[in-house]
């Protein structure tokens, strides 16, 4: 068989694929990026070109500076946490003791819960009357009165990020704990014969074969803390006084609640752009890891 | 390896006792809300564990009586499972032939890393153009068209797990077919399709998973009991003028049962899908 006719195959099986994601995604995409230079609203008119106007606009509003900041500190708190929790779950769930595999099981549910019902779930929590949160501390004499956790731009943000570490990390723990069992049991047999600490063990044995997994799972962990947009629909919708506004929460509210899809598209492209800048950095980092490892 | 000491020992077990306390005390929780009556759920002290389980709550959702809440459930229920799997099937019938073309034909796979970048875009991004679209189709509110745009989020993900699978499936195999006589078609369907089975159905899973997961383009492109899913049916519940917080429990896990089960009785397969896409990149 021919070259040729080999690629020509190969691009005739890809061609349903490409035909749907150029309809579901490129074209959209696309639209966006029109859409961006127009002051059209949502429904009714299509609008006219205004040029940069609406990215002037929104880069010199302040809700945009603010709502970047806020969506930074969730992504590098959230990510951050999940990763060492996770790493510390896995190397805790590498080591010899009773109900090893069960404890290994039960790291799937938080994974498994959806979204929406793990935000569900930690709002009822964080009820300010009924609240098991507040329950639990009143009961151990920490807290004096019941306290509005989503209610008080103090603590709304900080409770949105214990949620969603309790059901993203372990996901981290699983990859982690994959890549652990990778390390060839006699190096590490080798290691202890060398006498090398814990400390050292774990920086010079462990260490290697956890980075490249661990990196791919911070680069798809960030991307998704810098998207986010359930959990914290579900919980806060942005308030108390945009306290938990995020950038996706922020776009929802100028394309859909105020209907102005033009400034809408811009702002997503915004987003977009900030996300592949992210995940290029990121990119040309793991080759280098991964290069080097080889 | 090493002997571990007993203090060591000791430790360990806390740190499980510990680990498993933290995954498990929000999950039985929502179960317990969920068979508490409301008045203990207003009670303070708050009680933990309710004097009489009630589970009442569980046939009123189950329910199909017309107008009921459960009425409504059932529908949200019903729009969940129909838009998954239509999209879970049209994604895996999308995929098994591109990720087995970009495996054998890696010049190809530019245009599969193309649609794998799209991950990074968020729905925002997509949703004002597929809100516009859907509209002037008569698919807003309408599970086909939601199942459609489920396929931005499911197709680039099935297909990038299909090809890690069929990466996997030595491709001497096939050779060795075809200089036995068969035809291409012949050595698919004889060969690689069968020995491709599980991945197929790990994908499948995956994609099954984040359609039932799905909020954001549920939220904006579905209106009514004809097109809305679980996820917004509970955000409904959760964010409406509902006083039983049991009831809103119990949706929580009956929506949060399917995938559980799943994750449970499939783990294996399940995690050799994550890490396999986190260890390869």
């Amino acid at each position: 068989m021919s070259g040729t006719w080999i690629t020509t195959r190969a691009w005739l099986l890809m061609l349903p694929l490409l035909i749907v994601m150029v309809a579901v995604i490129g074209w959209p995409l696309a639209d966006t990026v029109h859409l961006s230079f127009t002051d059209a609203k949502l429904v009714g008119t299509s609008g006219s070109y205004v040029g940069f106007d609406n990215y002037v606009r929104l880069l010199s509003g302040n809700a945009f500076g603010r709502t970047l900041f806020t969506t930074t500190f969730f992504a590098v708190v959230v990510v951050t946490t999940e990763m060492l929790l996770g790493v510390l779950a896995a190397l805790l769930l590498n080591q010899q003791f009773h109900g090893r595999t069960l404890l290994r099981a039960l790291l799937i549910l938080p994974w498994a819960l959806p979204t929406v019902v793990n935000a569900t779930l930690w709002r009822l929590i964080y009820n300010p009357e009924y609240g098991a949160l507040n329950a639990a501390l009143t009961q151990l004499g920490i807290l004096s009165e019941y306290r509005s956790w989503l209610g008080e731009p103090g603590t709304a943000l900080t409770a949105l990020i214990v949620a969603d570490c309790w059901k993203n990390f372990p996901l981290v723990a699983l990859i982690a704990l994959a890549a652990l069992q990778a390390v060839p049991r006699d190096v590490v047999a080798a290691s202890f014969v060398d006498g090398a600490n814990a400390f050292s063990r774990f920086r010079f044995v462990t260490l290697p074969y956890l980075a490249g997994p661990l990196l791919v799972a911070l680069v798809l962990r960030t991307i998704e803390a810098f998207k986010v947009f359930d959990i914290i629909w579900v919980m806060t919708r942005g308030g108390p006084a945009n306290s938990t506004r995020t950038m996706s929460i922020l776009v929802y509210q100028e394309a859909f609640s105020f209907q102005r899809a033009g400034s809408g598209a811009s702002l997503a492209l915004i987003v977009t752009l900030i996300i592949t800048v992210l995940a290029v950095a990121y990119g040309t980092v793991v080759k280098k890891v991964a290069g080097s490892a080889a | 390896m090493e002997r571990q000491s007993p203090l060591f020992r000791l430790f360990l077990h806390l740190a499980a006792l510990l680990l498993a306390a933290i995954i498990l005390a929000p999950l039985l929780w929502l179960f317990v809300m969920s068979i508490s009556p409301a008045a203990d759920l207003a009670a303070k002290p708050l009680r933990w564990w309710p004097e009489t389980m009630d589970f009442s709550r569980y046939a009123t959702l189950l329910s199909t009586v017309e107008n009921s809440a459960g009425a409504a459930f059932m529908a949200s229920l019903r729009n969940s499972l129909m838009v998954a799997s239509m999209a879970t099937v049209a994604a895996v019938s999308l995929a098994v032939p591109a990720g087995w073309a970009v495996s054998r034909t890696p010049s190809v796979g530019w245009s599969l890393s193309l649609v794998i970048a799209t991950y990074m875009l968020p729905p925002v991004a997509l949703a004002v153009p597929l809100y516009m679209a859907l509209a002037n189709f008569g698919l807003l509110n309408n599970v086909f068209g939601l199942a459609l745009v489920y396929l931005t989020i499911l197709a680039p993900f099935t297909t990038w797990l299909m090809k890690s699978g069929f990466d996997g499936i030595p491709r001497e195999i096939e050779q060795a077919a075809v200089i036995d006589g068969a035809s291409l078609w012949q050595t698919l369907r004889i060969i690689t399709l069968p020995l491709a089975l599980p991945v197929v159905a790990t994908s499948a899973l995956f994609a099954f998973l984040l359609g039932w997961d799905e909020f954001f383009y549920a939220l904006l492109f579905t209106s009514d009991q004809r097109a809305k899913t679980l996820t917004v049916a509970i955000a409904d519940l959760a964010g409406g003028r509902v006083s039983d917080y049991g009831l809103i429990a119990t949706a929580g896990v009956l929506a949060a049962l399917p995938p559980m089960l799943v994750g449970i009785v499939m783990q294996r397969a399940l995690i050799s899908g994550l890490t396999s896409g986190g260890v390869k990149g």
